[in-house]
């Protein structure tokens, strides 16, 4: 059951990124960080944690569950060590999937050579 | 009629594509996400050890070419999950490798997800700001 709920979670989330990309003037770009606030702002109410409860992978996978591990991230270490937690909370909670992101990015541009987009 | 059609059919078939590849890449870090938890990681560690994995996996395939081909056909559903982030970071590092170490891959590399890192973090330092103050009126 978590499975079914992963992959309609998941899907609905993208499914209204299309519908945004299609039927608005919105760039990638701009969906994206539209996504991370959103996921930040939701984890703020509360209401982010029990979704990720209820659709596991499919809540923390799309990029509103790095917003949501931003949000989460600053109000453990704002309950820790006051004031701040503002600043250190958000990139502590997110720093494995960012620094992934950097090492295997450059990783993957010293063994891979930039190629033709139409082959 | 021809025209009307024209507009609203890619329309769906996007939506369609979008919603089922976001799924199938959910699911299978759902999948991660059991493995991982049945080798003794804790839910949170699980989580990130998911989002790790994706990143690698996507970075992997965009490298090979695969994943800006997908990517053209699913759409939102390939870049709103963490794998997008990932190809996001990685298609310009890859590209820029010509330009230099340093001012091509190592400038280029947050092109599109230093938006992403830069506008999630003013939104959690507001929201820890605020959360603050809560909790001097509150505790």
């Amino acid at each position: 059951m978590n499975y079914l709920y992963a992959f309609l979670s998941g899907g609905a989330i993208c499914l209204l990124a299309q519908m945004l990309v299609d039927k608005t003037k919105l760039t990638p770009a701009k969906i994206l960080v539209l996504y991370v606030c959103t996921g930040v702002f939701l984890g703020a109410c509360g209401v982010y944690a029990p979704f990720v409860r209820f659709a596991g992978a499919g809540a923390t996978v799309p990029l509103t569950g790095f917003g949501y591990t931003l949000a989460s991230g600053v109000k453990e270490a704002v309950e820790k060590q006051g004031l701040m937690g503002c600043l250190t909370g958000g990139l502590t909670a997110s720093s494995a999937g960012i620094s992934a992101a950097v090492i295997f990015a450059a990783l993957w541009a010293l063994l891979f050579k930039s190629r033709d987009k139409n082959i | 009629m021809a025209s009307k059609r024209e507009k609203t059919s890619p329309c769906l078939k996007n939506c369609l594509f979008a919603f089922l590849s976001g799924g199938a890449v959910c699911l299978l870090g759902q999948a991660m996400k059991d493995l991982f938890a049945l080798l003794g990681a804790e839910e949170k560690t699980a989580y990130s050890l998911v989002a790790v994995t994706l990143v690698f996996a996507a970075g992997l395939c965009t490298g090979l070419g695969f994943y800006d081909k997908a990517a053209r056909v699913c759409g939102a559903g390939l870049f709103v999950p963490i794998t997008g982030f990932s190809n996001a970071v990685t298609s310009p590092a890859i590209e820029a490798r010509c330009e230099g170490a340093v001012t091509g891959v190592g400038s280029e590399i947050f092109k599109i997800a230093g938006p992403v890192i830069v506008y999630g973090n003013i939104a959690s330092v507001i929201y820890g700001v605020i959360y603050y103050i809560y909790l001097c009126f509150a505790g």
